[in-house]
């Protein structure tokens, strides 16, 4: 469980992350959504008590991070795969982390395994993959056998076998009833990996959903309509949809705001032959970056 | 004592802290036995075999500071805040194990340095640790890098970056320091008070008649005891420390 309350950080005169409010649920995977700058990151390294807040406050499991006695116990964050030293093994790099929280040496050989890396644990981490850097850190999350565990766009730059791992493990984390916060800046990402979505843009709440609400909500429904009888329909439609011509030269009809369903309902009933009834599903990368338009911070020149 | 535990496995396991106790040996005793095999005319004094001793301290302090700073750099910093959020235990831990190591690495290369003139010097028959002083003269070195490293820990934990923080660390000590003489008329008064003039004065000043060449000069400046001398430099490299214990405590990692 994690819980932010108006939480604010102000860089000098930049406003990085404005009054946010949020909860990620235990047993569920709560995407973090937001374009580049959005003020993820910022939010992350607030929760893990890196950077202090300049105003409001975010606890995990109800207590703030920094009086956690072992906190590797209770959250495991991957806030970036490169904060290793290279010229240390693998092996080395958890050993010193288990040690830090009390944690057994045979600890590190589990972790290791559960990532499979325990055939490179005695190589330098510094000639490791992005993929093989990404499981190291996924295994170090891991050591303390934690409830909360926090990921800063870990699918970055990954292929997608990589991609497919650490969505299938993110499930299953959730799965066991842990509290799973990932962040990321693709919506269609997270529609595959998260349940609930935690929304920002410049820093400020967009909104927090359901990922099946917000993408309903997102993407208007749209339906394609053709029919000999084309005014008619028209006429009856009138006032209770918004319609639009479509481009296309066969004649169709582009109807929002109203389901298939009721449009076949009506043209039955008033005896109107209906040539094409199709429900169109908008994209998700569309409604997205209608909804975080206005809070992109640097946009491309148009 | 976990701590202590993570921060050894922490130094250890990369390789510049071993290559640089092995320069800061290598460049002190070895530079000292060509001193003593071309050591002509007269007995060896204790001074002379532990004249090298600065190279080493300078190394030594690039190795504290590096312990410092490389997290930084690689970003473990955020993962050893991350991994123990009150900051101040581990960052004393790695003090205590970077301190103690410095410590042993002065007295490793001060009585080899000793040893091997020994060894080597023609006429050793004034090299015989007798007097207190002959033993502050040697086993002193093991604390200036003791106090040398905890400042240099400081300077690294304020400054963050590698280069930064040994430019500041050699150009003070190499340059700063001798440099400052040349003010008119305060630069001799201001000098004496400088922190490596100072700790020099520990190991090298008020020596016994036996322990400097024949017709030699005082050989350190200051106006402090030697002993008081090593307090001002310990004084000095501890309140740098604290400050940036302070300073990384309230910093956002």
């Amino acid at each position: 469980m994690i819980e932010a309350t108006g939480l604010t950080k102000h860089y000098g005169r930049t406003v990085a992350v404005d009054d946010l409010s949020f909860s990620a649920q235990p047993g569920r995977v709560t995407g973090f959504l937001g374009p580049n700058g959005a003020g993820k990151s910022t939010t992350m390294r607030m929760i893990l008590g890196l950077d202090a807040p300049t105003r409001g406050k975010v606890t995990v499991n109800g207590q703030d991070y920094r009086s956690l006695k072992q906190p590797l116990r209770v959250v495991g964050a991957l806030l970036d795969a490169k904060w290793v030293h290279p010229n240390r093994s693998a092996r080395a790099h958890l050993q010193w982390l288990a040690r830090s929280n009390r944690l057994p040496d045979r600890r590190v050989d589990e972790v290791l395994d559960m990532v499979g890396l325990t055939q490179v644990a005695k190589r330098r981490a510094g000639g490791f993959s992005l993929g093989m850097s990404q499981r190291l850190g996924i295994a170090g999350t891991l050591l303390g056998d934690p409830k909360v565990l926090l990921f800063d766009e870990p699918v970055n730059g990954l292929d997608p076998e990589g991609i497919l791992w650490i969505r299938q493990f993110m499930h299953r984390l959730a799965d066991e009833g842990r509290t799973v916060f990932v962040s990321s800046h693709l919506l269609s990402e997270m529609a595959q990996t998260a349940q609930d979505l935690v929304v920002i843009g410049r820093g400020k709440l967009i909104s927090q959903t359901s990922t099946a609400q917000f993408i309903k909500d997102a993407t208007e429904d749209t339906v394609r309509v053709r029919s000999p009888q084309l005014d008619r329909l028209r006429e009856l439609l009138d006032g209770r949809a918004r319609i639009a011509e479509a481009a296309a030269s066969d004649g169709a009809l582009v109807v929002h705001g109203v389901e298939a369903s009721f449009i076949g309902e009506l043209a039955a009933s008033n005896g109107i032959t209906l040539h094409e009834l199709s429900p169109q599903l908008g994209s998700l990368e569309e409604a997205f970056m209608q909804l975080t338009k206005e809070s992109v911070e640097y946009h491309a020149a148009e | 004592m976990t701590l202590l535990a993570v921060e050894r496995i922490k130094l250890f396991s990369t390789r510049s802290p071993w290559w640089c106790m092995l320069l800061a040996l290598g460049l002190t005793i070895g530079i000292t036995a060509i001193i003593a095999a071309n050591w002509d005319g007269s007995p060896m004094p204790v001074l002379g075999a532990v004249f090298t001793h600065t190279f080493g301290l300078y190394v030594i302090m690039v190795m504290a500071a590096l312990a410092v700073t490389t997290e930084y750099r690689f970003g473990t910093i955020k993962s050893t805040f991350q991994a123990v959020p009150d900051r101040i235990s581990p960052m004393i831990a790695k003090a205590v194990v970077v301190v103690l190591l410095s410590a042993l690495v002065g007295l490793a290369s001060s009585f080899g340095s000793w040893g091997l003139s020994w060894l080597l010097a023609e006429d050793n028959s004034d090299l015989a640790l007798t007097t207190a002083n002959d033993w502050r003269h040697v086993a002193g070195v093991g604390l200036v890098f003791a106090a040398g490293a905890l400042l240099a820990l400081g300077v690294g934990a304020l400054v963050r970056q590698t280069a930064g923080a040994v430019s500041i660390i050699l150009v003070f000590a190499l340059v700063v320091e001798s440099v400052i003489a040349f003010i008119p008329n305060i630069g001799d008064d201001i000098q004496k008070w400088m922190p490596f003039t100072v700790a020099s004065k520990f190991i090298f000043g008020d020596p016994d008649a036996s322990a400097i060449p024949e017709g030699a000069g005082p050989p350190a400046i200051g106006e402090l005891s030697p002993w008081g001398s090593f307090g001002y430099f310990a004084a000095i490299a501890l309140a740098i420390y604290i400050i940036s214990l302070v300073v990384v405590k309230r910093r956002d990692a």
